[in-house]
Parts: structure tokens; C-alpha cells; sequence
């Protein structure tokens, strides 16, 4: 156990390097500095100031160690990324760590419930639909699913504050307010909204790792010895089924961090994924990176978890 | 394209995909097992199959072009322009501003349209047909999908299949690649992507088939891994057949029903990521995502502007809608885990 532990975090650490060389090759050799300058200053910029820019944001070195060892932007991008300092951002010269600070509560207000709501709409849905498998009520159930699934997510937003600003003109259809009192009314679209675009390829997932577990011998075993159905779905089925679930809501809590782009940008919400989708209206590539940075690195460590807690929760997990 | 002007590459292509079409049939016309599983198919998705059909010719309609034959009254496209089929049937008209679906007068102003009551779906702020509009993204959404997955399919299959097959160091290459892309939350990759390499049509294909390629190399690889040790293809060794012919003769037609399921899979999944993509300004000219971006601000008029929308919604959700139900189809009737009956 403890020679896995070890070498699943070293093979993280490497990654970790591996989507570092990735941002590098995306935001300095393919972006040259220069047109990332040109871009924020504007094409007539003159030369100097051009010069002047790329000094300032610590842009005016040459980009490989094998052109100078001791100064060059490859080492300099691992240093700062590692070391967490992010720099200035690229559109407006603050600095990107305070952003990221004041995007995370927000972020979190949003993205927190969203998980939780979404766990305790789509678990139950599955398991009914799971239930009545092979029935009248099943072949709806999975219809819904697909038919809520195949409506892209904008549309489920516009639509909402249509319906918010046009039909049932509830003001503001966007904003957020800090306050514990009035969060809850800036945050109930957003929250309603992402539900609907997720619960459907939820419970269509959920139902597949379901019915998988039902056709187990040790669920006829139980049918066999007299246990009620309503037992089985949840006494052996959930329990089982559980594995697949931990991975999928691990693998979800990054995007915590990360927000739920759209709904934040659409309702207003100063968070994480507020502050992307500005960056790439502004062309602000130092930002843009650490977000991506930051993104990877939150799920890299929930891959990690995950791999380790299956040995927790599955005593049939053995590590080698 | 060398030499060669857009529109008769354009031409070119419907041609390889009418071709490719045809071929298709073929094989699965004389494969017993890929004949059968048509034929299922047929039986239980007939309406999204030809739904799918529909989208298909609107967009191949789309796609032949050629010039000249413009009457001189039109005033509205360059002369000697390449027009498609479907441009040159709602040749001209385009009227000066909004009107509402087969309206008689302009939505503001009520000044006499140049063609009243022809406008189906009615027309846009330039005047543009909607229903027009809407034909033509068929054919941007089956190019985001269709050449998307033509990069990221044979990518993943290189890959995966050459990791699974051949193992050791190149093995550990791959699957330290896949990891690191899958290390990388989706829609962050892929904003990076396109703000590095440009914003045109190929360039936003190529970052959704490098964000999309590793799911499937990384099931190919495993599909490779299991069917190495199987058997027949030790036997295949055991006569003497090159690595090649195994791979190409063995391995890969028994990952062929996984090649088709993902295909379908992947085609909706990319066609909804474009329209994320055109509303952060970064997605391709024409799409229907483009429509939806461009018409969301319309709903806030008095008195409001609905026609725009809910024409690219509706045919975007028809199109996920009819190729998720045919995805569903094809995975139950070639997957062989959901093969087996109901316990």
C-alpha cells in the first residue's frame, strides 16, 4: 500500500510537469511574447513600448534553456507556476492571485449545492428508474434523460432569464450579493438551471452502473433468501454501485474551483469562471494559463484521491 | 488549398463523402453480423435515423457549388461568386431589416417587404431568410462533427492501438500523454488551444479533436491489450504473419463496432461544445451556436424577436436529439455487455 501511495503521487508530480510543458508550449512557443504584447497593446503599438511591456511582465527573455541556462522563460514559467506566483495579468497589470482569492466564494456558493442538489435529484431518480428496468416507466425515464441532454446548456440559460426577465420579471436576472440573506435569491436560477443540464446524463450514468450491479449473482442470492426489492436496490445495489459514483463526484469537485463557466458568466457571478471568460474576451493569456494551471492541478489531486479512497471504500481493491 | 479555389475542394469532398456513404453500405450490406445490426437498428430508430438522413442531404446540398448563373436582378451576392444549392435557392431574398415569420410588412417601421409572406421562419436584423440560415448551419455542425472526428479517431486509434499492441516504452509515452491531457479540465484545454493556435474552422477543429481523442485511445488501448493475448492472435504469430497484418487484420476489425459508437457518441458531445465556444467568441462562422449567440440579446426587445432563436435552437436540439437516440441504438445493438437479456 505504502510503495503505491508513493509512486501514484510521484507519477501525479509528473504529470503535473507534463501539463506545465503543455501551458508552456501553448502560451510561449505557439503565442510568441510578442504577439501576446501586440495583442494587449493593440497592433499600432510602437516598438518600444512593445519593448517596454515585455520588460515590465518579465516577458523579454529568451524562451529555451539551451539559449541561456540561468535566464529563460521555460525554467522561469515551472518556478513561478509551482511557487504559486502567478504574476500580472496580461489585460490590466493586477495581480492574478488576488482575482483568483476573491473568485473562489463565489465559485463556491455557486458550485457547492450544485453538487450536492445534484447528487440528492439524480441518485434517487436513477435507482426508481433502475427499478422499474425494462418497463413502460424505464424507456420514459431514459428518453427524458436523452431528451434533456441533447438541449445545450445556453439555451437552458437564456431560456431561464427569459423566463425571469420576461414572464415572471423577477429583477435583477443577474448579479450576486456576498450577504448569507440574499445569496439564495441571486443564486436559485443558476442552481435550477445547472441542474437541468446535468441531471439527465447523470441518471442515464447512474442507472447503467445500477442495472451492471443488478445482474450480480450476489443480488439473486439475495432475491433468493427473501429480501424485499426496495432492499436489494438499496442494501445491495446502492452499496455496491458506490465505486462508480465516488469516482464520478470526485472527479467533479475541481470543477468546484473551476465554476460552472456559463452560469457564472451568464448570471453574473464574480467567480473562477467569471474571471476565464473575461480573460479570453481580453485576451489576458498570464491569467488564462494559471486558470488552466490551477484547473489541472485540483483534478490531478482528485485523480489521486480517487485512485487511493477506492482501496478504502472496496475492501476487493488490493494494491499491488 | 493549392491552386485550387475553396468551393471546388468543397465539391471534392462531397463527392469522398457521398463515396464514403456508398462504401459503407456495401460493407455492411455483405457482413452477415454488421447486416444484422442494421437491420435492428432500422427496426427500432427509424425516425431519428432519417431525421439524421435529412440533416445529412441538407448539409451535402450545401456543399455543391458552383459559379455563375446568377439572373442580373439580384443585387445582393458578389457576380461570379461560388453559390451552393441552397444559396441559390433563396436567391435573393434578403429584405433590409427584421420581419416576423410570412410577414406582409417589416416588423418595425411596417414598410412593404420585397418578398411578403414568403419568409417562413422570417428574417434577421440584416434582412437575412432565417430559414436559410438555419439550412446552412446543417452543414457547419456536420463539419464540426464529421471533420473532427476524422482527426481525432485515427489519432486515438494510432495511439491507443500501437500503445495496447506494442507496450513498453512507447506504451508508457502514450498513456503519460493521455493522462496529462485528461489531467486538463475540457473546456480550459480547448479555450487554450484556440487562443494559441487562431480562430478559424480547422483550427477549432483540430483543439476539439485534441481534447477529444484521449477517451477513446484510452479504450482502445485497453481493447488492444485484452484482444493481444487472445488466441487467435497468438496463432496469427505462430504462422508468421507481420505485426502489421495483425494489427490490421485481427486487432482492428474486432475494435471496429467500438469505432462506431464512439463516432456517434462524440458527434453530439462536439457539436454542443461549438456552441459554448461561439458564445465566447471563439467558436465557427455560421453555426448555429453563432445564430443562438448572435439572437439571445433580441429576446430583450419590446416587442421581442423569438423567430431567430428558437429556429437554430430547434434545429441544433433535432440534430443532437435524432444522432443521441441512433448513438443509443447503435450501442445496444452492437455493444456486446448490453447484448444479453434482462435478468
Amino acid at each position: 500500500m505504502g510503495a503505491y501511495v508513493i509512486r501514484r503521487l510521484l507519477y501525479g508530480v509528473g504529470v503535473v510537469l507534463g501539463v506545465l510543458f503543455l501551458l508552456f508550449i501553448l502560451f510561449f512557443a505557439v503565442t510568441k511574447p510578442e504577439d501576446i504584447a501586440r495583442r494587449a497593446l493593440g497592433e499600432k503599438a510602437p516598438p518600444e513600448v512593445i519593448e517596454q511591456w515585455m520588460v515590465n511582465h518579465g516577458y523579454d527573455r529568451p524562451l529555451w534553456p539551451w539559449q541561456d541556462l540561468d535566464d529563460n522563460l521555460l525554467f522561469d514559467h515551472y518556478r513561478k507556476m509551482l511557487t504559486f506566483e502567478f504574476g500580472l495579468s496580461d489585460a490590466d497589470d493586477s495581480p492574478i492571485i488576488d482575482r483568483i482569492a476573491a473568485g473562489i466564494g463565489p465559485s463556491l456558493a455557486l458550485t457547492v449545492p450544485l453538487l450536492f442538489l445534484g447528487l440528492l435529484v439524480s441518485i434517487p431518480l436513477s435507482l426508481l428508474v433502475a427499478f422499474f428496468r425494462e418497463t413502460y416507466i424505464d424507456r420514459m425515464g431514459v428518453f427524458l434523460c436523452v431528451l434533456a441532454m441533447s438541449v445545450s446548456m445556453l439555451l437552458y440559460i437564456i431560456g431561464a432569464q427569459f423566463l425571469i426577465g420576461k414572464i415572471l420579471r423577477w429583477y435583477p436576472i443577474s448579479g450576486f450579493d456576498p450577504t448569507l440573506l440574499m445569496m439564495p435569491r441571486f443564486l436559485a436560477m443558476p442552481i435550477i438551471v445547472g441542474l437541468l443540464g446535468g441531471v439527465g446524463g447523470d441518471v442515464r450514468f447512474y442507472r447503467t452502473v445500477f442495472l451492471e450491479e443488478s445482474s450480480r449473482d450476489f443480488v439473486r442470492t439475495a432475491r433468493a433468501k427473501g429480501a424485499s426489492e426496495p432492499q436489494i436496490m438499496t442494501r445491495h445495489i446502492l452499496r455496491n454501485a458506490l465505486i462508480p459514483i465516488l469516482t464520478n463526484v470526485v472527479l467533479a469537485i475541481p470543477f468546484l474551483f473551476t465554476g460552472a463557466l456559463l452560469l457564472e458568466a451568464f448570471f453574473g457571478i464574480p467567480g473562477l469562471g467569471s474571471i476565464t471568460v473575461d480573460a479570453i474576451a481580453a485576451n489576458d493569456f498570464a491569467t488564462l494559463r494559471t486558470m488552466v494551471f490551477i484547473g489541472s492541478l485540483l483534478l490531478i489531486v482528485g485523480q489521486i484521491a480517487t485512485d487511493l479512497s477506492y482501496g478504502l471504500v472496496d475492501p476487493r481493491v488490493r494494491f499491488e | 488549398m493549392m491552386g485550387f479555389e475553396p468551393y471546388v475542394f468543397s465539391n471534392l469532398v462531397t463527392v469522398a463523402v457521398l463515396i464514403g456513404l456508398g462504401l459503407l453500405v456495401r460493407v455492411v450490406r455483405r457482413q452477415r453480423l454488421w447486416n444484422e445490426a442494421a437491420r435492428q437498428l432500422w427496426d427500432r430508430r427509424k425516425l431519428a435515423i432519417v431525421l439524421v438522413g435529412i440533416y445529412l442531404v441538407i448539409g451535402l446540398l450545401d456543399s455543391v457549388a458552383w459559379k455563375g448563373g446568377v439572373p442580373e436582378d439580384v443585387v445582393d451576392v458578389l457576380p461570379n461568386a461560388p453559390l451552393t444549392l441552397i444559396d441559390r435557392v433563396f436567391l435573393g431574398t434578403k429584405e433590409a431589416s427584421y420581419s416576423a415569420p410570412l410577414a406582409l410588412v417589416e416588423f418595425y417601421g411596417a414598410a412593404p417587404l420585397r418578398r411578403p409572406g414568403t419568409h417562413a421562419l422570417g428574417t434577421d436584423i440584416l434582412g437575412r431568410d432565417v430559414l436559410y440560415l438555419t439550412l446552412k448551419g446543417a452543414r457547419v455542425a456536420l463539419l464540426i462533427g464529421g471533420l473532427t472526428s476524422l482527426i481525432a479517431i485515427p489519432l486515438a486509434l494510432l495511439f491507443g492501438v500501437g500503445a495496447g499492441y506494442f507496450g513498453g516504452r512507447f506504451d508508457d509515452f502514450v498513456f503519460f500523454l493521455i493522462s496529462t491531457l485528461a489531467s486538463m479540465p475540457g473546456l480550459l484545454l480547448l479555450i487554450a488551444l484556440i487562443m494559441a493556435m487562431g480562430r478559424d474552422t480547422l483550427s477549432v477543429c483540430i483543439a476539439l479533436g485534441v481534447t477529444s481523442w484521449v477517451g477513446f485511445c484510452r479504450l482502445s488501448r485497453a481493447e488492444t491489450l485484452k484482444l493481444r493475448e487472445l488466441d487467435y492472435v497468438s496463432a496469427a504469430r505462430a504462422l508468421g504473419l507481420s505485426e502489421y497484418r495483425i494489427v490490421v487484420r485481427h486487432i482492428l476489425p474486432n475494435l471496429a463496432h467500438l469505432i462506431v459508437i464512439t463516432f456517434v457518441l462524440m458527434f453530439s458531445g462536439l457539436v454542443l461544445s461549438e456552441v459554448v465556444l461561439s458564445w465566447l467568441g471563439i467558436g465557427v462562422d455560421g453555426s448555429w451556436g453563432q445564430m443562438i449567440d448572435g439572437a439571445r440579446n433580441e429576446l430583450s426587445r419590446e416587442p421581442i424577436i423569438w423567430w431567430n432563436i428558437a429556429a437554430a435552437g430547434s434545429a441544433l436540439f433535432g440534430l443532437i436529439l435524432a444522432v443521441n437516440i441512433v448513438g443509443d441504438g447503435i450501442r445496444d445493438v452492437l455493444d456486446p455487455r448490453t447484448q444479453k437479456g434482462p435478468t
